[in-house]
């Protein structure tokens, strides 16, 4: 049964759009699956090759803005930007690498964390380039249906899916593994390191820019704030895999659908409690806070990696009654 | 070179600030070997208290000092105590959760600012705001023209003064002693009988509320909103390791470049580009001086 | 030719000399003892030798080849496997995927790195413990974890620092019967190892070094009547 699991969720995934969901939840969804993507993406790095990224906004954001400039600029269809992202932020992940991947643990963390913030910041000052503050507009939208664009993301995070799946399996999962287990020990096992994180940081670079360049196209606007947010981007992705679960393959899904349903949650239940839309988004923001804290002290591996101790917790209070 | 001094006057002044906010995080991350990513959050509640203050009770922010500093040093042994000791006492597969745990802590804070205060620009529209010290009334014959500002230069002297105290409460006090103690070698400071827990929690406690003591020197020269704390974190930041973990006199330089830096990049580069400035400084030091200042300075005194 | 030369290595540490002159080399086959007094400068010995260190003088020779300067993941690649004092064991995977992950190394796919881990497992006694997590076992398989993994990249030389602090009895005498078995493949060994009646028994020479410096070298017989050695233990 559990072997099938992905295969049964991927056929309801598959037919979803035909029993007549409204624009609204086909909205919904087609955000799970984009921030599923994303989280996958990290949870490599990070989860399986214990290389925690703060800066995941910078992959995101320049997937995004290759999408948003072949069209600004070149007058191309912004759709390139999707196979187009993979090598431009395939070799833009390899030079960060270069910077970034002589650091360990929590400066590693910190110095991602930085370059994701040099690179909002530079986006905002390129005018030229990038519009500035202003953003991009995609005037023309290819579809105004959200069937098509579900089916292209779902696509998205199926391969992406599968490329992490197939990765951990192999060689290089073993090595991502031993590099997040010990470094030195790694190192002594004919690992190089260097090597490997870069690689791991190249492939979880690029799917994020994939996403990154479907966001463009999904959403049809970008501006430095959106696509390079700390909190938004960075932090939500992290937030993500911690609630669904670190090296798991089905964690970024359950974290991705908790996160956004949860938000919608809060923004429609307490619309009515208060009225200006600043603290309305800092409330769903306060929640969110608690949430990790919360998740950080009693379920550091998140739902799915911690759902044994779940099941216990749940077993002992039942025994109780 | 008028306008060349007039920036590097406004650098060093920003530095003594910025390194007062450096000092409270490089102690914490000497002595508890954690990253705390609420730091400027807590800035950011300090300053909202000065403002509350002078708001509420037309209390002078620089007074606010002596209310502010109690409140962070609680809210940090708060933080610490029930929050962070949990936290690294939890088995886990990556052990940047600690770091993850103070984001969330940031988050909440500056949320809840916005709901409290909502996220207005405020300041406190002291009478000697733009009051400023020029040259040429005391040398009437300057051949240049440079000013001071008034609460600028206060707000740095504060720092200085405040900065001083420290300097006499680490190198003085047994608990100071016990404090650097822990900072330099736990496990020598665990064998002299130094009771390295409660030195957590009394550091986390200080560094907050030294990180609350700048906020109330920032307020007569700053805008105050409630996001502004990632910026400050990050200044911080750049700032422990520029001068080296847990080194106290590292961080003085390392404010004061910072501030020389960012004060340059403003008047030559453009101010968009200051943050870009600032985290180059951050990227380069974290790579090409893992040691910070702290270890430039060690290693000239060891080939002597 | 030796296997290993260890020529002339000095390592400065801040203007401490952990290692001084250090010169000595390993025969193919033989198991060559390194020991001397806490702080002597052994691991530091090792971690130049395996590419964690780079020496301040000097130059180590694996098969003919300078080796220091190179990477430890390179020098591993060439043939030259270590185990660890602290034990440093991939914590969250289990003892299988431990020593999969460094047989990796020489094996084409992943059929071929379970064999020969599977293999190694069995060799040094740990086929039993396969699917436990590697940081719920007991100290004694932890040690032999650290062998076992290194073994798996079939390595020609072997460093092992240390294997035996700590073991039981009955876990020591395992462990020198391991090390006997690996002798017994043709692997070269160099053992850092504190237990006196173990080492004069398994060695086949011994190199003494205290203060960083080589003090004797010689067969374990010429080793206990030396003076120097004597004295260095003595006076500790």
């Amino acid at each position: 049964m559990k072997k099938y699991l992905p295969l049964i969720v991927l056929a309801v995934l598959a037919v979803l759009p035909l029993i007549g969901l409204s624009t609204y939840t086909m909205h919904m969804i087609i955000l799970v699956i984009m921030w599923a993507t994303v989280g996958m993406a990290w949870n490599l790095l990070a989860g399986y090759c214990g290389q925690v990224s703060f800066g995941h906004a910078a992959y995101f954001g320049v997937g995004a803005y290759t999408s948003g400039i072949l069209y600004s600029h070149l007058n191309m269809s912004p759709w390139w930007g999707i196979p187009i992202s993979i090598v431009v932020v395939t070799i833009f992940s390899f030079l960060l690498g270069l910077m970034v991947l002589r650091l360990r643990g929590p400066f590693f963390t910190l110095a991602t964390l930085a370059m994701g913030e040099v690179m909002r910041v530079t986006a905002e000052n390129l005018v030229w380039l990038t519009g500035g503050s202003t953003g991009i507009l995609i005037r023309e939208r290819t579809w105004i249906d959200k069937t098509h664009y579900y089916y292209i993301i779902l696509a998205i995070a199926v391969v992406t899916f599968l490329v992490i799946k197939l990765l951990v399996r192999s060689k290089m999962g073993y090595y991502f593994m031993a590099i997040r287990e010990d470094q030195d020990a790694a190192e002594s096992l004919g690992i190089n390191t260097t090597l490997y994180k870069t690689i791991a940081l190249c492939i979880s670079g690029a799917l994020t820019g994939i996403a990154g360049a479907f966001y463009t196209n999904y959403m049809g606007y970008i501006d430095p704030e959106v696509v390079f947010a700390l909190h938004d981007v960075s932090i939500v992705t992290i937030m993500i895999v911690m609630v669904g679960g670190v090296a798991t393959l089905s964690g970024p899904f359950v974290g991705a659908a908790i996160m956004v349903l949860l938000a919608e949650l809060v923004r429609s239940q307490l619309a009515d409690l208060v009225r200006s839309m600043p603290s309305l988004g800092a409330a769903h923001q306060v929640f969110f806070g608690i949430l990790l804290i919360l998740i950080i002290i009693f379920l550091p591996n998140g739902i799915v990696g911690d759902f044994q101790k779940i099941k216990r917790m749940f077993r002992v209070g039942g025994a109780c009654k | 070179m008028e306008s060349f001094l007039q920036t590097l006057i406004a650098g060093v002044l920003l530095g003594g600030l910025y390194a007062l906010i450096g000092i409270g995080m490089t102690l914490i991350m000497g002595v508890m070997k954690i990253i705390n990513l609420a730091h400027g959050e807590l800035m950011m509640v300090g300053m909202y208290i000065a403002f509350w203050m002078f708001a509420k009770y037309g209390i002078d922010p620089y007074l606010s000092v002596v209310i502010a500093s109690p409140i962070l040093f609680f809210l940090g042994i708060f933080i610490q105590k029930f929050l962070v000791n949990p936290v690294l006492k939890v088995d886990s597969i990556l052990p940047e959760n600690q770091v993850i745990l103070t984001v969330g802590i940031g988050m909440v804070l500056a949320n809840l600012a916005t709901i409290l205060f909502t996220s207005d620009y405020r300041s406190t529209p002291v009478s000697y705001a733009t009051k400023a010290w020029y040259l040429s009334d005391y040398w009437n014959n300057a051949p240049i023209e440079l000013s001071l500002s008034f609460p600028w230069t206060v707000s740095f002297v504060f720092a200085v003064v405040i900065t001083g105290i420290l300097w006499f409460f680490l190198s003085k006090t047994d608990t100071g002693k016990s404090i650097r103690a822990t900072a330099q070698d736990l496990d020598a400071a665990l064998l002299m009988g130094v009771n390295v827990k409660r030195m957590r929690v009394v550091t986390f406690g200080l560094g907050a509320g030294l990180v609350g003591a700048a906020g109330c020197l920032f307020i007569p020269i700053y805008y105050l909103y409630p996001s502004l704390g990632g910026k400050f974190t990050l200044i911080a930041f750049v700032i422990t390791i520029l001068g080296g973990l847990g080194s106290t006199i590292g961080a003085i330089f390392g404010g004061l470049i910072l501030g020389i830096f960012e004060s340059m990049t403003a008047t030559y580069v453009g101010m968009g580009w200051a943050p870009v400035g600032r985290f180059l400084i951050f990227v380069v030091a974290l790579i090409f001086l893992p040691g910070g200042m702290a270890s430039l300075l060690k290693k000239k005194r060891m080939r002597k | 030719m030796s296997l290993l030369e260890v020529r002339n290595i000095s390592k400065l540490f801040g203007g401490l000399a952990a290692s001084s002159n250090i010169s000595f080399t390993i025969q193919k086959g033989e198991i060559l003892g390194l020991i001397g007094p806490n702080g002597a400068g052994k691991t530091t010995l090792f971690n130049i030798v395996d590419g964690f260190y780079a020496p301040t003088k000097g130059q180590v020779l694996f098969k003919g080849q300078v080796i220091s300067g190179l990477k430890p993941h390179q020098i591993c690649k060439l043939g030259l496997a270590r185990t660890f004092q602290v034990v440093k064991p991939l914590q969250r995977m289990s003892v299988l995927d431990n020593v999969i992950a460094s047989a990796f190394l020489r094996a084409k796919n992943k059929a071929e790195a379970v064999n020969i881990a599977m293999e190694t497992l069995r060799f040094t006694g740990l086929d039993a413990d396969q699917d436990v997590i590697s940081r719920g076992l007991p100290l004694g398989k932890r040690k032999k974890l650290e062998i076992a993994r290194a073994l798996a990249t079939q390595p020609e030389l072997l460093l092992l620092d240390e294997s035996f602090a700590g073991l039981n009895h009955s876990e020591l005498n395992e462990s020198i019967e391991i090390i006997r078995n690996i002798k017994a493949r043709g692997i070269t060994i160099m053992i850092i190892e504190h237990h006196m009646k173990v080492i004069m028994s398994i060695s086949d020479r011994i190199v003494v070094i205290n203060y960083g410096q080589k003090i004797a070298e010689g067969t374990p017989q010429e080793i206990r009547n030396n003076p120097l050695v004597v004295e260095a233990y003595l006076g500790e």
